[in-house]
C-alpha cells in the first residue's frame, strides 16, 4: 500500500464521529470606535511608523522625497522594468527601500495584506532594508474576520499579512527590530481614495 | 439541613483541628452534621498515580458511607474534585452519580448552598490566600488568571466576612504550590522549588498566615516554612471561618 | 535511563538560573494574558478554534484529499510520509534530484520530531537553521528547548560566546541588538546562496490547496522566495477547512504564543512562483494512531503556540531538556507517550495536574485530563518497569500498594497509613527539604467518637 493510501485508510478507520463546523459570528468580535486611531496605536506598538496624507498629490510628493534619499529604491506602484519578477536574490539584496500598495489593513493588529500582484517579486518586501506600504484609510477593517471577508487569499500565487518590521526576541526575550526582513516599516495612510 | 461530613484521610490523621472546625462551623450555621465512621481514603493518591483501577475498593466504601446524604461536605477541594470526577460504582451507578452531584467543597457549600452573607468570626491577622488548583481550576471556586471572565472568589468572599482579617494575594495569584499529590515525592525537586516560590511571594506581603481550602497544599508549604525556620504559619480556611479571636 | 524527575533535579541545582528561566517564561505568559484580556471575545474565539479543529478531525481524510487535489491544481507537488524515515527520505530525494548539498530551513517542529537535520547531515547535506534561536542552538549542537523560543534556556553571554566562536563577533559583546545584527548578515548570505529551502506549515487550507507560514523574523520567506525549490513539511493535523477559518487561528496563535496581536508575517503560499518547484510533504508519524485513541485524539488539535509551556510551573522550573524529546512541555507530555510509551512513561507524571495548561490552550485541549489518563495507560502498558523511569521510591510504593491491596482488600486504609508524604522516614523524599506535619494527640475520628457520637 502506498503511504498515501495507508495514511488515509487509518484516518478513515480512526476518526471520530462527525461534528459540525461552528458559525463564526463576526458581530461577536471587538469593535473599535476609531479604526484609524486603533490602527496607528497598534502599528507603533509593534515597531512600525505611519504618515497620514490627504490625497494623491501629497502621496506623490512623499514618495518622491523617499526616493530622493537613496538610489536603491524599488517602487512597484510605478510602471516597472518588466523583469522585476524574475530578478534573483543577489540582485535584489542591495534594495534599500521598497514601496508598494497594501490592499487591506487590520486595526486589531496593524497587519496589511499584500499579494504577489502588488509586490511583483515575492522576495522584495522581505529582502529590502526598509518597507513602505501605502494604504487607503477606507481599507482599514476592524479584525481579521473582516479582512478575510474582503480578500481572496487564492487570487494570486502568494499573499502575506505584514505587521510591522521584522523582529526577534530570541536572545533573552529582548526585542530586536530587524531580524532577517526589513529593519523598518512605514505605512502611508492616504485619506482620500487612491487607486 | 443534614450534612454528611467527609474528612479526607490526611486531615483525619494529621490535622484533626480542621475537621473539628469544619464540623463546628457547619453546626453553628444550623446544619445537622454526621460523620460516617467507616470512611477512609477516597482513592485519589492512587488514581493520580495511574492506578485508578485499584481504587475501586475506595469507591465502594465511599458509596456505602455517603449514599444517605443530600449534601456531602469536605474541607478539601482536591478530594471533592476527585469524587466528582472519578467516583464509580459498578453495582450502583445511579447512587454514584447522585453522590458525585451532592459532594461539596466547604467554601462553595457556604456560598452557594447555605448562601451565607455574614459570619460571626474574627481573626486579627495578615492572611495570604493560596488558591489551590483543584478547588480553583477544578471546582471553579474562584476565577482563574488564564481565562477572560469576570473576577470572583468564593473563599475571598467568605474571608471578607471575618473581622480584623487583612487579606492579601501573592503576585502570581493562582500559581500551583507544587504539592500535586504523589508529585510531591516523585518530583521532589520541582515540587519543593514551586513551594518555595509561593512562599517567597507570600512573605513579601509580610503575612502571618497562609490559608487555603486544601490542607494538602498547606501541609507542603508548612513543611517548607518549618524547615526554613520561618515565622509564617499555615492555617486552613475552615479554622479561620470558625475562629473568634 | 533519562527521566524527567532526575533531569529536573539537575536543572534546579542552579537555583538562580532556575529563577531566571522561570521569570523569563512567566513574563511571556503575562504578555499572553494581556493580549487575551484585550479581546472580550477571547473565550468565544477559543471555542470556535476548538470546534473547527474537532470538525476537521472528524472529516480529516476528506479534507486531506481536498487539499491535495487543490494543491496539485495549483502546481504544488504533494508527498505523503507514513513516518519520520519516509519523510526524511522524501526530502533527501528532492535534494538529490537537484544535485545540491545545502539547504536553509526555517522553524519546523515536525522536522525536529523526525530528526531531519541529523539524517541529512549523515547524507552529507549541510542544513542551516535560519530562525535566530534555532541557529544559536544549532551552532551549539543542542536541540531547541522550547517550540517557539528555541534558545530560551540560554543567557546572552552564552549566545555572545557562541557567536564569537562561529561568527567572529566581538568577544564579550552581549548586546542582543549587536548579536542579532551579526546573525542577520551571516544568514542573509545563506539565504541568497541556497537553492533549496524548507519551511514548516502552520495551517494548510483544504479549500484553496495553499498553506500559511507564520514568522516574526521573515526567515521562512527569505528562504522560500530566494530558493529554486521550496519544501514545506507538515503533520497532517495542520489542515483546516476554509481560508476564512484562518482569521480565528491567526487571532489566537501569536497572542497565545508571545502576546503579539499577530506575527510580523503570515505568508499564504498558494502556487510556486514562476520557475520554482514547490513541494508539500504530509506526514503521519503516529498521528493516525493517536486519532484512534478516543481519550487522546484531541491532542491533534494543537497549533504549537507553546502557551502551555509558558504557563506550566513545572516546565518553567525544569527546562525543555528535562522532557528528553523534541516537543517538551505539557503538550509534549501527552504527545510523546503515543510515539513510544516505554521511553516517555515518565512524562505524564511531570505535572501537578494544576490545569493551567488547559486554561491557556487556544484550541481547548484538555491537557491535564489527558495527563491523568496517560498515567492510567502508562501503568498498564509500560513494559520497562516504571521503577527505572520513576525511581525506586515510586515503584516501591506502588508495589506495596498492589500487594497490600490484594492481600488486605482494604486499599483505603492502607493508603492512609502509607501515603508517601506521611511516612515518617528519613529516606522519604518528602523529608529532604520539608518537615513532617506534627502528629496530633488524636485523630479526627477519635475526637468525634469521644465528643460527638451520641
Ligand atoms: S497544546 Fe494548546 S497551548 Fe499547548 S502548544 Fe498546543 S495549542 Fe498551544
Amino acid at each position: 500500500m502506498s503511504g498515501r493510501a495507508a495514511i488515509l485508510n487509518t484516518i478513515k478507520n480512526n476518526k471520530p464521529a462527525a461534528t459540525a463546523l461552528p458559525f463564526i459570528d463576526v458581530s461577536a468580535a471587538i469593535q473599535y470606535i476609531d479604526l484609524l486611531q486603533q490602527y496607528k496605536t497598534v502599528l507603533e506598538s509593534i515597531g512600525g511608523s505611519w504618515q497620514e496624507l490627504n490625497n494623491e498629490i501629497e502621496l506623490e510628493a512623499a514618495i518622491q522625497s523617499i526616493t530622493g534619499t537613496s538610489t536603491a529604491v524599488v517602487n512597484t506602484m510605478l510602471s516597472l522594468p518588466k523583469d522585476l519578477a524574475g530578478v534573483d536574490a543577489v540582485a535584489l539584496e542591495p534594495t534599500a527601500i521598497a514601496i508598494m500598495k497594501g490592499l487591506v489593513a487590520v486595526a486589531e493588529n496593524a497587519a496589511i495584506w499584500v499579494t504577489e500582484e502588488q509586490m511583483v517579486n515575492r522576495l522584495l518586501p522581505f529582502i529590502c532594508q526598509q518597507l513602505v506600504l501605502v494604504i487607503n484609510e477606507h481599507d482599514i477593517v476592524p479584525t481579521m474576520h473582516h479582512a478575510y471577508k474582503k480578500i481572496n487569499v487564492a487570487a494570486t500565487g502568494f499573499g502575506v499579512f505584514i505587521a510591522g518590521p521584522s523582529k526577534t526576541a530570541d536572545i533573552e526575550q529582548s526585542l530586536v527590530i530587524g531580524a532577517h526582513g526589513p529593519i523598518g516599516l512605514k505605512v502611508i495612510i492616504v485619506k482620500n481614495k487612491y487607486v | 439541613m443534614k450534612v454528611g461530613l467527609f474528612i479526607p484521610c490526611y486531615i483525619d490523621q494529621f490535622y484533626p483541628q480542621v475537621g473539628i472546625a469544619t464540623l463546628q462551623l457547619l453546626e453553628k450555621l444550623g446544619c445537622v452534621v454526621e460523620f460516617p465512621l467507616l470512611q477512609t481514603c477516597c482513592g485519589q493518591p492512587m488514581a493520580n498515580s495511574g492506578f485508578a483501577k485499584l481504587s475501586k475498593g475506595c469507591d465502594t466504601n465511599f458509596v456505602n458511607n455517603f449514599s444517605n446524604y443530600e449534601y456531602i461536605v469536605a474541607p478539601s477541594g482536591s478530594c471533592v474534585l476527585h469524587v466528582k470526577e472519578h467516583l464509580q460504582s459498578e453495582d450502583n451507578p445511579e447512587l454514584a452519580k447522585h453522590i458525585r452531584a451532592s459532594v461539596y467543597e466547604l467554601t462553595e457549600f457556604l456560598t452557594d448552598v447555605l448562601k451565607i452573607t455574614t459570619l460571626d468570626a474574627s481573626f486579627p491577622y495578615k492572611v495570604g490566600m493560596h488558591n489551590s488548583c483543584h478547588g480553583q481550576r477544578g471546582l471553579h471556586l474562584s476565577s482563574m488568571s488564564e481565562t477572560v471572565a469576570p473576577a470572583f472568589s468564593k473563599p475571598g468572599q467568605l474571608l471578607q466576612m471575618v473581622k480584623g482579617l487583612q487579606l492579601s494575594y501573592p503576585q502570581r495569584v493562582d500559581e500551583c504550590c507544587g504539592f500535586g499529590g504523589t508529585f510531591c515525592v516523585f518530583e521532589e525537586a520541582v515540587s519543593v522549588k514551586m513551594g518555595k516560590d509561593r512562599i517567597k511571594e507570600h512573605t513579601a506581603n509580610e503575612v502571618d498566615y497562609i490559608t487555603g481550602g486544601d490542607i494538602s497544599c498547606l501541609m507542603h508549604l508548612e513543611g517548607i516554612l518549618k524547615r526554613q525556620g520561618s515565622n509564617t504559619k499555615t492555617i486552613h480556611l475552615a479554622e479561620i471561618l470558625n475562629s473568634k479571636l | 535511563m533519562k527521566d524527567h524527575a532526575s533531569l529536573a533535579e539537575q536543572f534546579i541545582k542552579d537555583e538562580a538560573r532556575t529563577d531566571w528561566h522561570d521569570e523569563t517564561l512567566w513574563f511571556v505568559r503575562q504578555k499572553r494574558d494581556k493580549a487575551a484580556y484585550g479581546l472580550p471575545e477571547w473565550e468565544q474565539l477559543r471555542t470556535w478554534a476548538s470546534e473547527i479543529k474537532d470538525h476537521t478531525l472528524s472529516a480529516l481524510d476528506n479534507y486531506l484529499v481536498e487539499f491535495e487535489t487543490n494543491a496539485i491544481a495549483n502546481g504544488i507537488k504533494v508527498h505523503w510520509a507514513v513516518d519520520a524515515a519516509a519523510h526524511n527520505k522524501i526530502v533527501y530525494d528532492i535534494m538529490k534530484a537537484q544535485g545540491v548539498k545545502k539547504l536553509v530551513k526555517s522553524k519546523s517542529m515536525l522536522t525536529e520530531e523526525c530528526h531531519l537535520n541529523e539524517y541529512l547531515q549523515q547524507q552529507g547535506i549541510e542544513v542551516v537553521d535560519t530562525d535566530l534561536g534555532e541557529r544559536i542552538v544549532q551552532f551549539r549542537k543542542e536541540p531547541p528547548s522550547h517550540i517557539v523560543l528555541p534558545a530560551i534556556h540560554l543567557k546572552k553571554q552564552e549566545v555572545s560566546d557562541t557567536f564569537h566562536e562561529h561568527l567572529q563577533t566581538e568577544k564579550g559583546n552581549n548586546d542582543p541588538q549587536y548579536l542579532t545584527h551579526a546573525a542577520r548578515l551571516h544568514l542573509r548570505e545563506k539565504f541568497i546562496e541556497s537553492s533549496v529551502a524548507i519551511t514548516g506549515v502552520n495551517f494548510a487550507v483544504a479549500e484553496t490547496g495553499g498553506f500559511v507560514v507564520c514568522t516574526n523574523e521573515g526567515n521562512a520567506d527569505m528562504g522560500a522566495h530566494a530558493a529554486k525549490v521550496h519544501i514545506a513539511c507538515m503533520g497532517f493535523e495542520k489542515i483546516i477547512p476554509k481560508a476564512a477559518h484562518l482569521s480565528v487561528f491567526l487571532r489566537l496563535l501569536a497572542r497565545s504564543a508571545t502576546g503579539q496581536p499577530i506575527t510580523t508575517y503570515s505568508s499564504h503560499f498558494n502556487k510556486p512562483r514562476h520557475g520554482q518547484e514547490l513541494h508539500v510533504v504530509i506526514v503521519d508519524n503516529g498521528r493516525s494512531r493517536q486519532l484512534g485513541r478516543e481519550d487522546f485524539r484531541n491532542s491533534l488539535k494543537c497549533i504549537r503556540c507553546a502557551a502551555c509551556f509558558n504557563t506550566c510551573p513545572v516546565y518553567r522550573r525544569s527546562g525543555g531538556y528535562s522532557y528528553h524529546t523534541a516537543v517538551a512541555g505539557p503538550i509534549g507530555a501527552i504527545l510523546n507517550p503515543n510515539l513510544d510509551v516505554q521511553a516517555y512513561s515518565d512524562l505524564p507524571f511531570a505535572s501537578t495536574l494544576c490545569g493551567s495548561c488547559t486554561n491557556v490552550c487556544p484550541v481547548k485541549i484538555d491537557i491535564h485530563q489527558q495527563l491523568w489518563k496517560w498515567r492510567q495507560v502508562v501503568t498498564e502498558e509500560a513494559k520497562v518497569p516504571i521503577s527505572k523511569k520513576m525511581g525506586m521510591r515510586f515503584m516501591a510504593w506502588i508495589l506495596d500498594c498492589n500487594v497490600n491491596y490484594k492481600a488486605a482488600g482494604k486499599i483505603g486504609r492502607w493508603v492512609m497509613r502509607n501515603l508517601p508524604f506521611l511516612v515518617k522516614n528519613k529516606l522519604n523524599p518528602w523529608y529532604k527539604q520539608r518537615e513532617m506535619p506534627d502528629a496530633p494527640k488524636e485523630s479526627f475520628k477519635e475526637w468525634y467518637i469521644k465528643n460527638k457520637k451520641a
